[in-house]
């Protein structure tokens, strides 16, 4: 079927058989790669990206269930002029990550929880963050990084 | 893992849907929040051959204040149902629960009407509409039909649905008594409960203790009967029949589930 997501906010528009996936349409159709596919089961959280600004999974949402919604992956988030996302700042400055693959599902979750709570506290991104797996790390670094990020977010820039 | 060859069709209202579904025929099957149908079909456990998608349904996403009950969409998801105000002052075992559900992925995308027609023994939502004693509306091509939570589990992942029927609201009654609790083993945050127990003042009920959710019947009685919780709390693995995986084994659940009411009966005396 023909669908069209607007992907970073550049309509995307791919004639895909229907049982394509969000994930594989990102990839392929768009061309996108940072979204990675880890256990394909709904489970690591590698492939989140923000459905309408919200984080989902999507090696589990048909392309053909967002024809017409607004996707947001990691390679929208950096502003125009290349500066990277506070969230992405805050990975790279507390270095919250080892070999990387989680990465871009991590980011993604964390924008969106810091959407929904912009002043968590570190049980609130712990819990925020239980729907990604990170085999390196042991998660300090990550939780560090989104607390930072929020300190970012709160003061005047 | 892609999902076998299927044909996706929308529906834009509940007639639409019920139409849709009355043309397709046995091979068909409602597409909610897909957290549970999609899995299974990348593992082709599923293969239905139409998709029904009703994710879209906004007529049916909604908790509403309807004076006697709070009416809730069947189409809403756990996430609405977890940040919902009017839930958290009225019903707050419902909105508690839902925000125990899976991952913020999940709660983004999955619904209370595809968790309970989804009828797994091992989730969540259903227990605590047991508990709730709530009412399930359905409607399907011979008109709308109210359903007892007591009556629509009917066996794995069997429920009292008709082929073909939408579930659309769940109607829920001021609890008589506001004592609650929601009990959720796991071993880790994201996981399924190996054993749950959810309780609206003196009604219990049980997650994954057997082939459906449950009512923990002998517990009920033996507080109806005068007995203390701690006593009451000693019968709830009665006449259970849990399963054996990876996690536990069965006598080890038929334990959690003595603890986990014993600890469910006394947060909710606590709060009563
Ligand atoms: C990683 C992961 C972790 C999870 N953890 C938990 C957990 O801890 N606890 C828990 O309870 N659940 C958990 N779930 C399941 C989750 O709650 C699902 O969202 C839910 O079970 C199904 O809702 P859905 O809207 O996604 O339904 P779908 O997957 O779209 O549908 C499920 C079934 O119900 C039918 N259906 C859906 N809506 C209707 C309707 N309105 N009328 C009639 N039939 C309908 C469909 O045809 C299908 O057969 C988890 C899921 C995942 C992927
Ligand atoms: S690839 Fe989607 S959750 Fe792991």
């Amino acid at each position: 079927m023909n669908v069209t997501i607007t992907v970073n906010g550049t309509p995307i528009t791919a004639d895909v058989a229907d049982r394509t996936l969000l994930v594989q349409f990102l990839r392929e159709a768009g061309g996108l790669t940072a979204t990675n596919v880890g256990c394909d089961t709904t489970s690591c959280g590698a492939c989140t990206v923000l459905l309408d600004g919200e984080s989902v999974k999507s090696c589990t949402v048909l392309a053909a269930q967002v024809d017409g919604s607004a996707v947001t992956t990691l390679e929208g988030l950096a502003s125009p002029d290349g500066q990277m996302h506070p969230v992405q700042r805050a990975f790279h400055a507390e270095h919250a990550l080892q070999c990387g693959f989680c990465t871009p599902g991590m980011v993604m979750a964390a924008v969106s929880l810091l959407a929904e709570n912009p002043d968590p506290t570190q049980d609130e991104v712990r819990a925020g963050l239980e729907g990604n797996l990170c085999r390196g790390t042991g998660y300090h670094h990550i939780v560090r990084a989104v607390l930072a990020a929020a300190r970012a977010g709160r003061e005047p820039a | 893992m892609i999902p076998a060859p299927f044909t996706y069709r929308r529906a834009g209202t509940v007639a639409e849907a019920l139409e849709m579904a009355a043309e397709s025929g046995e091979d068909a099957k409602y597409l909610a929040g897909g957290h549970s149908l999609l899995p299974l079909m990348k593992l082709r456990l599923a293969v239905p051959e139409v998709l029904i998608d009703i994710g879209r349904l906004r007529e049916a996403a909604y908790v509403r204040d309807e004076g006697g009950h709070i009416a809730i969409g069947a189409l809403t998801r756990h996430h609405d149902l977890a940040t919902s105000g009017l839930l958290a002052s009225r019903v707050p075992l419902l909105a508690y629960a839902a925000g125990c559900v899976g991952d913020p992925q999940v709660r983004h995308r999955g619904t209370i009407g595809g968790s309970l027609a989804h009828g797994d023994p091992a989730a969540d939502l259903p227990a605590v509409i047991l508990a709730l004693d709530a009412t399930l509306v359905a409607q399907g091509p011979g008109g709308t039909r109210e359903i007892a939570a007591a009556d629509f589990f009917q066996g794995l992942y069997e429920t009292a649905l008709a082929p073909g029927e939408l579930l659309t609201e769940i109607r829920v009654k001021r609890p008589e008594s506001a004592g609650w609790s929601f009990q959720k083993f796991t071993k880790r945050a994201i996981d399924w409960a190996i054993v749950g127990v959810a309780a609206q003042g003196d009604r219990v009920a049980l997650v994954n203790m057997g082939m459906t959710p449950m009512r923990a019947v002998a517990v009920e009685q033996a507080l109806a009967a005068g007995l203390a919780p701690e006593q009451a709390a000693s019968h709830a693995a009665d006449g259970t029949s849990p399963p054996e995986d990876i996690n536990a084994t069965a006598a080890y659940r038929q334990h959690l589930a003595r603890v986990l009411v014993g600890r469910a009966l006394a947060q909710a005396r606590a709060r009563g």
